[in-house]
């Protein structure tokens, strides 16, 4: 199998994609390397499909190129191109059974032995035996696996997957993505991941890019981009953060000074993204810690004050929200190891944190406090 | 309806009371049918039977001196044998005007189905506006058209694709053109609907596996487009075969149809026997045709 197109990267310059006067793709420039897996996280709305769609063929970009080593696949038709889709709505062909579905690829190159492959890639996604059902008769998780199924089988250069495991349930959606892991390392094929389940994005893939409105706001490594976002949008998609508006008044030693409500803290220079004007100091709620006092806080630390306005129990930890003194709530989650008891809604507490967690976000001037948690996103490590 | 049945009646009802309602919803379709199957029963049955008897009167009587029935099964070979042409007739000229038909049918409804947009509706009535006068005016309009002084035949035999002498009507090729215009809508209307319910993603996804646009045609919106056609072809193929019209107005005896004989038969030698044998003849050889048809072409939805 494999073609026999010169291997590389795939590469997109300036992709852009209008839809009349609205852009859904704005100057996308954005490099993933051959065998790699790449995961593009965002809201709803905000391009991945369509940039997916560029990829594929299926879409004329209106400006920019789409590179596979250092050929522009641009002008190519989506049948000559070494991709395949996972569809976001699966695209069965409903007149065939789930066996040809699978064989289409294969046949359409021309292979006659399909059997084979078509049991075992059916066996991969747990389908054994319903080849020759219709996808009428599947449920929509048996669909999902079915177009998962039938674009993998052809092993292409580049795989693209929109949403390919949404619709599964969590244990078969952990074992999905072994395989699919499994797989992407095996054969090396590139995997552009389309999701919206921030913890398969961070387990499975070497780069994350978070989208926003057509544009990404960052890509890097995963925990790079949890550890040192570098926007409050992808500060509080990926994961929680609690930022605080401030000030940053340049720099002091190795750090950044900054003013927020009446106090002073510092942050490592190396964690800042700007040293001056209206920024958002941020520490993310796991690396909040809550004790009685001002004197209990360890050395080099810095802290707030405030009071626990509530307290959920999830049972791996324990997640506060403190109200401090400026009204403001911060969200804190205490990991249940056993040390240290519960702490009591209305306690007076303060919440200290060593300044290498923090870090410092450029904010625009008005932009207030993002500290209360986003109800619709669930916090990484919590089962979504 | 069994849903229905099962949900709780208003208060003071018995237990008993929901199996007594589902009893008469089990009925229901049965009631539902009796209007049309009492229409069936009178006037397409009944006059069957009476059809079938009458193919089977002595064929020495008359309409004056009346029929007896002599259950003269020859009647059947014997129409048989005087008309086989016609019969052979009947089937090749619709049978090329089918493929006439389909060669421009199916882009066609294609583009109105999946390319027109916003003209989608008004293409429609197009293809439907034609019915909205008489069958037997718009052949006549077909008359002019291909008459021997007419712009059409002038044009052709100015381009040489007639000789000076050469003519469209009283010829095969006017009865055929005739039967591909006058049942051309019958093909596009049910070929339109099943199009029109091909989701394009699946020719997106068809691409995106290696398909050709030609392949993705012949694997995807061929197979899914079969119950249009099916029922297309079957409502272009039977009327046009038994049609007496465009080989009366635009042939001459030479292309007449087994429908003319029949005509005749009925209605000018008043040959009620012969008519009557030939009528089921050309029932039972499209039947036997459909039968074939829908057996080769095999889909669930159809059989
Ligand atoms: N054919 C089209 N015509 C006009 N607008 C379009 C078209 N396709 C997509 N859009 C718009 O482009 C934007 C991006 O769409 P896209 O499908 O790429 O979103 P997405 O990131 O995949 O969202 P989701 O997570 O909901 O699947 C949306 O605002 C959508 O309304
Ligand atoms: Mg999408």
């Amino acid at each position: 199998m494999g073609h026999e197109t010169p291997a590389g990267d795939l590469r997109l310059a300036n992709l852009t994609k209008r839809f009349g006067v609205f852009t859904a793709v704005d100057d996308l420039s954005l490099t993933i390397p051959q065998g790699s897996f790449f995961a593009l996280l965002g809201a709803s709305g905000c391009g991945k499909t369509t940039t997916l769609r560029m990829i594929a063929g299926l879409e004329q970009p209106t400006g920019g190129q789409v590179l596979l080593g250092d050929r522009d696949i641009a002008g190519l038709r989506p049948y000559k191109r070494p991709v395949n889709t996972v569809f976001q709505s699966y695209a069965l062909f409903p007149h065939l059974d789930i066996h040809e579905n699978v064989a289409f690829g294969l046949r359409r190159r021309g292979i006659r032995q399909v059997t084979d492959q078509v049991e075992r890639m059916l066996a991969l996604v747990q389908l054994e035996g319903y080849g020759r059902r219709k996808p009428a008769q599947l449920s929509g998780g048996q669909q999902q696996r079915v177009a998962l199924a039938r674009a993998l089988i052809n092993q292409p250069q580049v795989l693209l997957l929109d949403e390919p495991l949404g619709a599964l349930d969590l244990k078969l959606r952990r074992q999905m993505q072994i395989e699919l892991k499994r797989i992407q390392t095996e054969v090396g094929i590139t995997f552009v991941h389309v999701t919206h389940d921030q913890e398969e994005a961070m387990t499975m893939a070497d780069t994350v890019a978070v989208m926003n409105a057509g544009r990404i706001e960052q890509l890097g490594a995963p925990a790079e981009l949890y550890e040192y976002p570098a926007t409050a949008f992808v500060a509080n998609f990926l994961g929680q953060s609690n930022l605080l508006a401030g000030d940053a008044g340049g720099h002091s030693g190795g750090d950044v000074l900054v003013a927020a409500h009446g106090s002073r803290f510092s942050v490592p220079a190396g964690r800042a993204r700007v040293d001056r004007g209206p920024v958002f100091l941020g520490v993310r709620p796991e690396k909040l810690h809550l004790v009685g006092g001002p004197d209990q806080v360890p050395a080099g630390h810095q802290h707030v004050g405030g009071v626990v306005s509530d307290a959920s129990y999830v049972g791996v930890s324990t997640q506060y929200l403190v109200r401090t003194a400026w009204g403001s709530e911060l969200s804190v989650f205490a990991a249940n190891s056993g040390v240290g008891g519960q702490l009591a809604v209305g306690a007076t507490v303060t919440a200290h944190w060593d300044p290498r967690h923090a870090f410092v976000l450029p904010r625009e001037s008005g932009a207030d406090d993002q500290t209360a948690p986003l109800l619709d996103e669930p916090p990484v490590g919590v089962a979504s | 309806m069994t849903a229905l049945a099962q949900l709780p009646t208003s208060s003071g009802e018995p237990a008993a009371a929901p199996i007594v309602r589902r009893g008469r919803y089990k009925l229901l379709p049965y009631l539902l049918l009796l209007p049309g199957a009492a229409w069936l029963l009178v006037f397409f049955a009944l006059p069957l039977l009476q059809l079938a008897a009458a193919s089977l009167y002595d064929p020495s009587g008359s309409l004056s001196t009346g029929y007896a029935m002599t259950w003269a099964f020859g009647n059947y070979p014997d129409a048989l044998q005087a008309y086989w042409p016609h019969f052979v007739r009947s089937f090749a000229y619709s049978a090329i005007a089918l493929v006439l038909a389909l060669l421009m049918g199916y882009p066609l409804a294609y583009a109105i189905a999946q390319k027109a947009g916003r003209w989608k509706n008004l293409l429609l009535v197009a293809v439907v506006a034609p019915m909205f006068t008489s069958f037997l005016v718009r052949t006549l309009a077909w008359k002019t058209i291909l008459s021997d002084n007419g712009w059409l035949v002038g044009l052709l035999r100015d381009v040489h694709l007639l000789g000076p002498d050469g003519r469209l009507l009283a010829t095969p090729v006017a009865v055929v053109l005739g039967l591909t215009y006058n049942f051309l809508p019958f093909l596009v209307l049910p070929l339109y609907a099943s199009l029109e319910r091909l989701d394009y993603r699946l020719l997106e996804a068809a691409n995106d596996l290696y398909a050709s646009p030609l392949r993705a045609f012949q694997k995807v919106t061929l197979p899914l487009s079969m119950p249009g056609l099916i029922a297309g072809t079957l409502l272009f193929f039977i009327p046009a075969t038994g049609d007496y019209i465009n080989a009366e107005l635009l042939g001459t005896p030479n292309q007449y149809m087994i429908g003319n004989v029949i005509d005749s038969a009925f209605l000018v030698r008043l040959d009620y026997p012969q008519g009557a044998a030939l009528s089921f003849l050309l029932m039972a050889a499209i039947l036997a045709i459909v039968f074939v048809y829908l057996r080769k072409a095999g889909t669930e939805e159809v059989l």
